[in-house]
């Protein structure tokens, strides 16, 4: 997340499709094959629904095992030419691609904005332009990438080359639709590979507009994208012997079946599969009353980013018991003026989860924080809205205090639902933000330098924002410590995941070396 | 083999979704899922196509089919009892569907009887105790 620009003029995006929309829409969408579009082999469609108001935004191919062979096929065709490509060359099609994402940045938001549910705001200040940077900084680091030659002995060299792997596969989760592409598709693209992409089941939309966008900036076949259900063509693309590695960002069932199918054909695998994170407050925060204090209130606010639909998500907060009580009245003050609407009204804070199901299970999550004796602080239900967003899935901003042991602490709801308790000093800190079975991300506010840095070695997390939360650069590594996955992206070293090592051993020594 | 053990119970819609997969395909089994989006959804698989560990705990059974969860995650959920229901949407991750359009979904058994029905949801009732058996 980036930081807001100034006061901006409030704009209300007209809904994609309608008239005024900068967005179109057409009824139905095909996958994106080899360059082209291509309907799905079983000719099979399903409507794809907006969150905001439970209505269908257009139809997308409910695709079956074959697409994916399909899909394979094309990227099979392609990689070698795409691999063989100089990193020039290829710096240049992902710097295009990200000039492509720039050209059309409120077109993408309101288009990811209209089918996840999450405020425009957010998309034209963080996820589109995020992910344009994505391709930036992989252009930079393939552009910029050195091989290595050791000196074995005076006459022996060892020469170190990164080759692609080949065809990846991709799976995509439904929070940051296109961010979470660019992520994957960045580094794979950079290091040489073409892919074949499976978007989220709820979020299948955004991306295929951003292949209309992007389409033909990429060699055909280097990206290919197909929809449907995760149970009929997950496994087809995750087990396939055509796949040399897999990328998946999920839960954590999946990543172990992920898992099980890269063990049968021994290829790797790279995993995000979520996290509790604390989001630890030291009672030196309240010292002052200045722009640091304002910071970390809005720190604690951050669980409401983007629904809660992160993995990421600040989900527990910590709060030093001495300054609970003004602490947390300061933050309540914040959540109780958060806007909640239109997620295409660039005043609105939160809109609405992304399904159906996403806001049952936060419904029953919070039954279930009540049924343990989690005190409700704020929120607590479902938000009541009008005429065209009554059917919306709106749910409120919402925080439960209770203790580490409850399962509301203990499992990710993705969903705006903060669970808050007290600790008296840093070891009871620590303690209270290791126990739990993830370790995606972490969260430190403190004004003591020393004290920042002992904690964030001390959480046992793959990433620990200090005095921040939610940022997200390209350069800053970002994966999981425990069950929250394998693997780090948002950074160079994902080159070596999407990369095969050649070791060539050469001899410049004329004589032989005597032993028969 | 009919009927539930152990920590899980169903409901009539969740056992009727469980027939129609044996009667199309043969065994199921399912695994407890968590964290991320498709945290919380009993994933349904065919018998056998995820691979057991050691640190997998039987919950129970419905119908003969098995439910497991991952130890570590049992013991931080506090060893919940478990309704499997149905609901409109889409079945999570790979996991096989409940029906057309439906997926399966695992509810605390106490909350499932309490009072609060949220909008667009089923109501199901209170489960035996762990342990018992309607077989």
């Amino acid at each position: 997340m980036t930081r807001a620009q100034g006061k901006e003029q409030a704009v209300k995006y007209t809904a994609p499709g309608r008239d005024g929309s900068g967005v179109t829409v057409e009824p139905r969408y095909e996958n994106f094959i080899g360059g082209k579009w291509l309907p799905p082999v079983s000719g099979r469609y399903r409507a794809n629904l907006c969150p905001a108001t439970a209505q269908p935004i257009c139809e997308v191919a409910d695709s079956t095992p074959e697409d994916i062979e399909h899909a394979l096929d094309a990227a099979h065709a392609a990689a070698p030419a795409w691999g063989e490509t100089s990193h020039t060359k290829r710096a240049e099609v992902l710097n295009a691609v990200a000039d492509a994402i720039d050209a059309h940045r409120e077109m993408l938001a309101v288009t990811e904005s209209w089918e996840n549910g999450k405020p425009v705001r957010e998309t034209l200040a963080a996820d589109i332009p995020l992910a344009a940077d994505h391709f930036r900084y992989f252009a930079a680091a393939i552009r910029s990438q050195e091989s290595t030659i050791t000196e074995i002995d005076s006459q022996t060299i060892a020469y170190h080359f990164h080759e692609p792997l080949g065809v990846v596969g991709q799976i995509i989760p439904f929070n940051f639709p296109l961010l979470m592409a660019a992520w994957k598709l960045a580094p794979a693209l950079a290091a040489g590979n073409a892919a074949v992409l499976k978007p989220a089941s709820p979020t299948p939309w955004s991306i295929l507009k951003l292949a209309e966008v992007i389409g033909d900036v990429i060699p055909p076949g280097v990206l290919n994208i197909v929809t449907g259900p995760g149970g009929e063509i997950g496994k087809a693309l995750a087990a396939n012997p055509r796949i040399a590695k897999v990328a998946f960002t999920g839960e954590t069932v999946t990543g172990r079946l992920i898992m099980q199918y890269a063990a049968q054909n021994i290829i790797p695998v790279t995993l995000e599969l979520g996290g509790k994170s604390p989001n630890i407050f030291f009672k030196d925060v309240l010292a002052e009353q200045d722009d640091f204090l304002d910071k970390a209130v809005e720190g604690l606010v951050l669980y409401a980013f983007n629904k809660g639909e992160v993995c990421t998500c600040p989900s527990r907060a910590l709060i030093q018991e001495d300054i609970y009580h003004e602490f947390m009245s300061r933050c309540l003050d914040r959540i109780g003026r958060i806007t909640q609407g239109n997620p295409l009204d660039t005043e609105t804070m939160i809109g609405p989860q992304v399904s159906a199901q996403q806001l049952e299970k936060i419904s029953s999550y919070v039954d279930i924080g009540r049924a343990e004796g989690a005190e409700v602080l704020i929120g607590g239900q479902r938000t009541p809205m009008g005429g065209e967003f009554a059917g919306g899935y709106f749910y409120q901003p919402t925080v439960l205090k209770g203790h580490n042991k409850m399962r509301v602490f203990q499992e990710e709801i993705f969903g705006p639902v903060l669970a808050v308790t007290t600790f008296k000093d840093e070891a009871e800190a620590i303690e209270i933000a290791n126990d739990t079975l993830y370790g995606l991300g972490a969260g430190v506010w403190t004004r003591d330098g020393s004290r920042a840095f002992r904690m964030g070695k001390a959480i046992k997390a793959g990433r620990v924002w200090t005095n921040c939360y939610h940022q997200y650069p390209a350069g800053a590594a970002f994966g999981g410590y425990k069950v929250s996955g394998i693997g780090r992206e948002t950074h160079q070293m994902m080159l070596e995941h999407y990369s095969q090592t050649k070791n060539l051993l050469v001899s410049y020594d004329s004589k032989p070396m005597g032993l028969f | 083999m009919t009927g539930v053990s152990g920590r899980v119970t169903a409901t009539p819609a969740a056992r009727q979704a469980i027939a129609g997969l044996l009667a199309r395909g043969g065994p199921v089994m399912f695994i407890q899922s968590a964290g991320c989006c498709g945290g919380t959804a009993p994933m349904c698989f065919r018998q056998g196509e995820f691979l057991l560990g050691p640190g997998d705990a039987l919950l129970g059974e419905v119908d003969g089919c098995p439910y497991y969860i991952d130890e570590r995650l049992d013991v931080a959920w506090g060893r919940p009892r478990l309704v499997l229901d149905v609901e409109p949407g889409f079945a999570e991750g790979f996991s096989l569907a409940a029906g057309a359009g439906e997926h399966f979904v695992a509810r605390p058994a106490a909350a499932a009887g309490g009072s609060r029905v949220s909008p667009g949801r089923r109501a199901c009732g209170p489960g035996p105790r762990p342990g018992t058996s309607a077989r």
